[in-house]
């Protein structure tokens, strides 16, 4: 499964200290340590600590002091084209990139969409447009399919797209998992080779007190329907665990006893 | 004129190169080395990936004379079968062999059992009479092969052997041996993928780095297991291939010794008047049996007749041209 490490965020106190004091040190320490844990790529979002003007600068140190200890496919994160650019341009000298993200409304599709081609680089797209977040499977689908055409016009390859059905928390809306689980079960069926279809997924738990059980059972359940990549606290080894196990049970990798400790790379 | 897609596949990962045997430039005695693994694709797909290094054939020679081994085979042997040494000359000079696979069976308590001592002489003696580097193989006997191969090892130290076998209910011994001797390891798993796996990983474990390590999933001959085995093969491959790193080593196949137990390869022309040359009919076998395992993924052929050698060599020439 193509994990995300979302721990490189300013939100959090580690790394927000660690921007305000300019160290790249906890920042490389995280991105090592996501990796061991099973991470493919790691997100890197500045946070909104950090005052809007300096946020491209931010991005643009946050990303070198992590490609200084991997090459691994860092995933940009903000909602800004400008930063984005910043970022995907500094990180793809070194590595893979994935643009994090756009929506798919018209206006934003079509820069995003060139930015990624121009990059090589993959593309998260959002099944929100000009009217917010689509609330049904239906229609969260046809923005899945408005990004597909878009990337086919943009010349980006199907391999680098990934469609995000966006997940709600659950305690705002118990009706949300399972439309969006249709919605990746729908998102496979675009075309073939299919998208990549991604969650944020720490957000279905969000101010719950079991968020960390309410997280894993569904990530377990929206593999089941199709999720092949997820951004999530690769931290978190029982949600870790859950990866493995139903990738196993999905038949995508084999079977063995210790099938947990070949899992993870690092000990 | 719609254009077709490309059918090749990408795949993201390849099977990892290991090279048995030392010359003197790497501390050990060899006038050959053999390197097996590498493949980036599935066996001989030449318009999408690299063969670089082409399977290999060894051939079997036995630390003591086999008692029942078929007519024709023996026959074929002749008297090289009374001297490990001579055996394993007349492999590679005369047949062409590109390794030796020692068996020690001579160590097994109920055929003999030969001491460590004797084993590690016998060791040494093939080591004197080839350059050919060395596959050592126990008689698969547990607490027995825990002794003997420990002191072949040692007898062995520098060489780079290939050596068998560990299994997920014996393995420290012999990785421990290994890994002090720099020697590479046989993992072996009884026709099933997952404990294949497991055992890689219990090596793995240890601190043994697995670009030491090759796969014995069992091999079952034409007629008696094959396709199974060939599935396993082949689903190992295709798991290597996805990035499996678990899965991804070299795979070496005892072809001679299942093909000549069976009844196709031992009954004579008496007994079965309708079944054909009795004289071909177990080389025929033990090649069939090669060449389909070829197409799974094998890197190393274990084969027992001097023409079986002979004629797979043409095959894998063939199949790599």
């Amino acid at each position: 499964m193509f994990v995300i490490g979302e721990r490189i965020n300013g939100q959090f106190t580690d790394i927000g200290d660690a921007i305000a004091a300019k160290d790249p040190k906890p920042v490389q320490d995280m991105a090592l340590r996501q990796l061991a844990a099973g991470s493919v790529a790691l997100d890197i979002n500045v946070g909104t600590r950090v005052p809007k003007e300096a946020r491209g600068d931010v991005m643009e140190w946050l990303v070198k002091s992590v490609r200084e200890v991997t090459d691994a496919p860092l995933a940009i994160d903000s909602p800004s084209l400008d930063t984005m650019r910043r970022g995907v341009a500094l990180a793809a000298r070194g590595g893979k990139t994935v643009i994090n993200s756009t929506t798919a409304q018209e206006d934003k599709l079509g820069g995003f969409m060139a930015l990624a081609k121009e990059f090589s680089a993959g593309i998260i797209c959002l099944a929100i447009d000009e009217n917010g977040v689509a609330s049904t499977a239906d229609a969260k689908t046809e923005l899945g399919m408005r990004a597909l055409a878009a990337a086919m016009e943009a010349d980006v390859p199907i391999e680098d797209v990934y469609l995000d059905p966006i997940i709600l928390p659950l305690n705002c809306d118990q009706k949300a998992p399972e439309i969006a689980m249709q919605t990746i079960s729908q998102f496979r069926l675009l075309s073939d080779p299919a998208p990549h279809v991604v969650v944020g997924l720490s957000n279905v738990g969000q101010g719950s007190r079991e968020r960390s059980l309410i997280n894993r059972t569904f990530l377990a359940m929206a593999i089941a329907s199709g999720l092949d990549a997820s951004i999530h606290d690769p931290l978190d080894e029982e949600l870790m665990n859950v990866v493995f196990t139903a990738e196993l049970l999905m038949n995508k990798s084999i079977y063995s006893d210790s099938y947990l400790t070949a899992s993870r790379p690092g000990r | 004129m719609i254009s077709l897609s490309d059918a090749k596949e990408k795949w993201a990962g390849s099977i990892s190169a290991l090279t048995i045997g030392a010359t003197a430039e790497g501390g050990g005695t060899r006038t050959s080395t053999v390197t097996v693994g590498g493949e980036n694709s599935l066996p001989f797909m030449h318009y999408e990936g690299q063969t670089p290094h082409r399977p290999v054939i060894a051939m079997e020679v036995w630390d003591r004379q086999p008692d029942e081994w078929a007519d024709p085979l023996m026959a074929a042997l002749g008297d090289a079968v009374l001297s490990p040494a001579d055996w394993a000359r007349r492999c590679v000079e005369e047949w062409g062999a590109d390794m030796i696979l020692l068996k020690l069976m001579g160590t097994h308590p109920d055929l003999g059992g030969r001491t460590p001592d004797e084993a590690a002489g016998t060791v040494r003696d093939v080591l004197g009479a080839v350059g050919v580097p060395l596959i050592i193989w126990g008689s698969e006997n547990d607490e027995k092969d825990n002794e003997v191969m420990p002191r072949c090892a040692q007898a062995a130290a520098g060489e780079r052997c290939l050596m068998g076998i560990a299994t997920e209910g014996n393995y420290k011994t012999l990785v421990a041996a290994c890994q002090a001797d720099g020697h590479c390891l046989i993992n072996q798993s009884p026709i099933d993928i997952n404990i294949a796996k497991q055992v890689n990983i219990l090596v793995s474990e240890m601190g043994f780095p697995l670009d030491r390590v090759v796969m014995y999933e069992t091999t079952g001959a034409l007629g008696y297991g094959m396709e199974y085995v060939y599935s396993i093969q082949e689903r190992s491959r295709v798991a290597a291939l996805g990035g499996d790193k678990m899965m991804s080593l070299p795979i070496i196949c005892m072809v001679g010794q299942e093909a000549w137990r069976v009844k196709e390869a031992k009954a004579s022309a008496e007994e079965q008047p309708t079944w054909g040359n009795a004289q071909t009919r177990g080389v025929l076998w033990e090649l069939a049996t090669a060449s389909a395992l070829l197409q799974a993924g094998s890197d190393i052929l274990v084969v027992r007749h001097p023409a079986t050698a002979q004629a797979l060599k043409r095959v894998i020439s063939s199949l790599v041209a």
